[in-house]
């Protein structure tokens, strides 16, 4: 949370769409959950695209991580990290459908 | 990158009492975005308020350049703990918009091109604590920091501030905006340090 936030497209840029891909929610949905989450198939609620999580447009430099659908913009998912909880809004997608291992089904 | 020139008066120290609890003072202005930056040519900008029984105003960017203006110096607070203090906007106080305005509302929903939304109490918006903004330390205010107009109300963190403001939704009940459904305050008041539902 410093000043002069170097994202794509440049802190005194034109055009400032700073985003990166799905990939930078790896490390904050690790916290949460034990899957790799990025690897999950997610379905947009307002177009209906169906990619992987990766594929997402991650706007990081706000007050919370928002993931937008690469078709339409539309916001997908939410991470707040509080000091004392997590706020994880998955409202923009209908489904997660997240790839399991047979093993981990075996106990 | 630095905006306000080094020799604005009366900039207070690191430590002044203008510095809420758990902020740290910047010089620069970070840029914030939760989306791709709207571009909205003024000659299509317009900007309304609805009241809770539908009636609407509205003023277009020449109407709004009509209106008498106000050069407020105020601090700002973000919520990602950056404050900054003595900035100069220039804007039309929400108390001239709201003349005409029949409401028995108390609440308000602001609304923005490109989606985003933020909820206050509607008396927070009135008397001298709230303006559009479209003037920035002398310039037009640039797209990535809400241009063509913002709202500025800088008594709360300054996600309430809405950049690309399009609208004024008055309500009866509250309805919480998009950083308040993601786990951020209602209502956001620096001071008291209201950063997270729950603080
Ligand atoms: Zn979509």
């Amino acid at each position: 949370m410093t000043e002069g936030y170097a994202g794509l497209g440049g802190y005194d840029g034109y055009g400032y769409d700073g985003y990166e891909d799905g990939n930078a929610l790896a490390g904050p949905l690790r916290e949460i959950f034990t899957v790799d989450v990025t690897a999950a198939t997610c379905r947009c609620v307002s177009c209906g695209r169906t990619g992987e999580v990766a594929t997402l447009r991650v706007y990081r430099h706000a007050p919370g991580l928002v993931a937008r659908c690469p078709g339409c913009d539309a916001v997908v998912l939410r991470l707040t990290r509080a000091p004392h909880a997590a706020w994880l809004d998955l409202k923009g997608t209908t489904a997660l459908r997240i790839p399991m291992s047979e093993d981990a089904v075996s106990v | 990158m630095g905006i306000v020139s080094p020799g604005f008066q009366g900039r207070p120290r690191r430590g002044d009492t203008r510095l809420p609890p758990g902020q740290y003072l910047t010089e620069g202005f970070p840029v914030l975005s939760a989306g791709p930056t709207p571009r909205i040519p003024t000659d299509r900008w317009e900007f309304v308020i609805t009241t809770e029984t539908g009636q609407e105003y509205r003023w277009s960017w020449a109407d709004l350049m009509a209106l008498p203006s106000e050069t407020p110096t105020v601090d700002i607070h973000c919520v990602t703990k950056w404050s900054k203090l003595g900035t100069i906007w220039q804007g039309v106080s929400l108390d001239t918009l709201f003349t005409e305005v029949d409401s028995a509302a108390d609440f308000a929903l602001v609304h923005s091109y490109g989606g985003y939304t933020t909820n206050l109490p509607l008396e927070d918006l009135l008397d001298g604590q709230a303006w559009i903004a479209y003037r920035y330390e002398g310039e037009a205010l640039a797209p990535e920091h809400g241009g063509p107009a913002r709202l500025l109300v800088p008594h709360l963190y300054f996600w309430k501030s809405a950049k690309w403001v399009r609208g004024i939704q008055l309500l009866l009940t509250d309805e919480p905006g998009f950083w308040e459904t993601a786990g951020y305050h209602n209502y956001g008041d620096p001071w008291r340090e209201q950063r997270y539902q729950g603080d």
